[in-house]
């Protein structure tokens, strides 16, 4: 290929005789463009400006009523609590998901075409729906007849049986814990890619200083997948700030909005309150959220990797 | 005189690791387990048994019953709708991204940018103005509701993956179409389309499963079983049959069938095309 070293000036731009340049990569751009405005763009925007208005959904407009909605917002504790709510997903999406899905990598990453099979079963969460398995762990879950608390009362622990669900003390942790059963397959693997990469006489060099397994995960291994945790945190921060479809299914935000994330609350305001001016507030004001951290996330991991 | 710490943690690693690995087996399998179990009991026998054990005679009526019901209408659905949105993705994606990735306009970076990062976008926050935009043009309730919202949240990230795929595609193949006369559309649908099978393939797969699950704007775009997709089947069942548990596991098992026998066929492809996604968002 070194013939291309020396070949001609390159042709000139792509078109039919006569054209004007612009056409031929405007045409090419046309459908998804087009698609991307009507069923993105302009229902981002759309919500904004419904955001300003006071309207149950029926009749022919709202009444605009300026920045009401939002002076509301700012005060209403549902919506600072579902936020919350949002940031303990967050939190415990990063502290039990990714250490987990980084012990189950190593372990099939040690194993190798071995664990084939193994790697093949732990993915399969995945490819659940999030309603068949809501409402299969809701049956779990079921105080009276699900599998959970008639364990905890064979083995004696009555006192540790809980209405998993329908107490406001555990219905948050109730649904994390399956959205961590759900996702951990996928951190997983993500691990799995950044170990592959692993250059293999690294470690072969540390054994032969004598270093230990132990030292070498420690020492090069977990430094050398700085950028997949780092990516792995990032993914979990947004992927938890716009969480929705467990939630929703298990316990729609409830029992007295316990569980209640923005995007659940924004449903229920717009879909049972009926309230769709300050529902598109709210969701509005997710758009906002997410933008903001994911922007400043990427602009520290950023920094944080120029320093290192 | 390190060793015996030393021996410590290794010993610990060696019974630490395979008891991870059955742990998080049976973690993964149970809730599964129980699922199949509890779908081939009859009612009596559910109610009698803890979900752990096995049915005493298993009970196919479950399924039947689903399969006599209004599940194969919910499953067409399906087929029809991410059929069609899947087959617009694929076309329009890799139109939009032959453009970002070989032709020259000026924008050419920043669209591309602001394309990548519509992928972050949290796509509830565009449920209320689509809905209103469907009702508004008198789709509500069909079929067509979900192929457009579909299309639109199928697009950034694989015009993107589609993007970096051509990028890669080797200039003098497209040079050496075009000294044989071939204009922007051949150019195209002889020498870039063909040549992103894999690319193509990781984007269907992608989207595929994501739109095969996709629950919230089905449930509020459409409203009767005739136009609704598969993960409403068991939304609607739920509601329909609280008390009959057997028959709700038949559906769940039902619904997550097909992705798991098309798994068993390709598994590296599926896993490849799910993280695909992620990988560089």
């Amino acid at each position: 290929m070194h013939m291309t070293l020396n070949r001609p000036a390159a042709l000139p731009l792509l078109r039919w005789p006569r054209s004007p340049a612009w056409l031929v990569p405007a045409l090419f751009l046309a459908p998804a463009v087009l698609m991307l405005a009507v069923f993105l763009l302009y229902p981002l925007l759309s919500s904004f400006q419904l955001s300003l208005l006071d309207w149950n959904g029926l009749g022919e407009q709202g009444r605009f009523i300026g920045l009401g909605n939002w002076l509301h917002l700012l005060h209403d504790p549902l919506f600072w609590r579902a936020l919350g709510n949002n940031a303990w997903l967050a939190l415990f999406s990063i502290v039990i998901q990714l250490p987990l899905a980084l012990a189950l990598a190593v372990l099939l990453d040690k194993a190798g075409e071995r664990s084939r099979w193994l790697k093949i079963i732990y993915f399969l969460p995945l490819l659940m729906s999030s309603v068949a398995l809501g409402v299969l762990a809701k049956n779990l879950y079921d105080p009276n007849f699900g599998p959970i608390n008639l364990l905890l009362q064979q083995l004696h622990l009555d006192g540790l049986a809980h209405d998993w669900l329908g107490d406001p003390a555990y219905a948050l942790g109730a649904v994390i814990a399956v959205v961590c059963w759900q996702n951990v397959p996928f951190y997983m693997v993500l691990f799995l890619a950044g170990l592959a990469s692993f250059p293999e006489d690294l470690s072969e060099a540390a054994t032969l200083d004598g270093a230990s397994e132990w030292t070498i995960f420690w020492r090069i291994k977990l430094p050398h997948l700085r950028g997949t945790v780092r990516t792995a945190v990032l993914l979990a921060i947004i992927g938890s700030l716009r969480y929705f479809d467990l939630v929703f299914v298990m316990t729609g935000g409830g029992p007295e909005h316990a569980s209640e994330l923005m995007a659940t609350y924004m449903y229920r305001t717009v879909f049972s309150g009926f309230q769709l001016g300050y529902g598109s507030t709210i969701a509005s004001a997710m758009f906002l959220v997410v933008t903001l951290i994911a922007a400043l996330a990427l602009r520290l991991s950023r920094r944080f990797q120029t320093e290192v | 005189m390190a060793t015996p710490l030393l021996l410590q943690k290794i010993r610990i690693g060696r019974v630490a690791i395979p008891v991870l690995a059955l742990f998080w087996l049976g973690v993964t399998l149970l809730p599964f387990v129980l699922m199949v179990f509890t779908s081939l009991k009859s009612q009596e026998d559910n109610f009698a048994s803890p979900m752990w054990a096995p049915p005493s005679h298993l009970e196919w009526g479950n399924y039947l019953s689903v399969l006599h019901g209004s599940f194969l209408l919910y499953l067409r659905n399906s087929v029809f709708v991410i059929g069609v949105a899947l087959g617009l993705t694929l076309l329009f994606a890799s139109m939009a991204a032959y453009a970002l990735a070989r032709l020259r306009f000026k924008g050419q970076g920043s669209l591309f940018g602001l394309i990548v990062a519509s992928m972050i976008v949290p796509l509830h926050v565009t449920l209320v103005p689509v809905y209103l935009l469907t009702r508004n043009a008198g789709l509500y309730d069909t079929m067509f509701a979900l192929i457009g919202p579909y299309v639109a949240m199928s697009l950034p990230v694989s015009i993107f993956i589609l993007t970096e795929f051509m990028r890669q595609i080797p200039r003098e193949l497209e040079e050496a179409a075009r000294i044989d006369g071939c204009g922007p559309i051949a150019v195209f649908t002889r020498i870039f389309l063909p040549l992103s099978g894999p690319g193509l393939s990781t984007v269907a797969i992608y989207n595929g499963i994501n739109l095969w699950n996709e629950f919230i704007f089905a449930y509020v775009l459409t409203s009767s079983p005739n136009h609704r997709t598969l993960p409403l089947a068991v939304w609607d069942f739920q509601s329909e049959f609280a008390a009959n548990i057997p028959g709700m596991m038949a559906v769940v098992t039902l619904t997550a069938l097909p992705l798991i026998v098309a798994y068993a066929f390709g598994q590296e492809k599926i896993v490849k095309g799910m993280m695909a996604g992620a990988l560089k968002g």
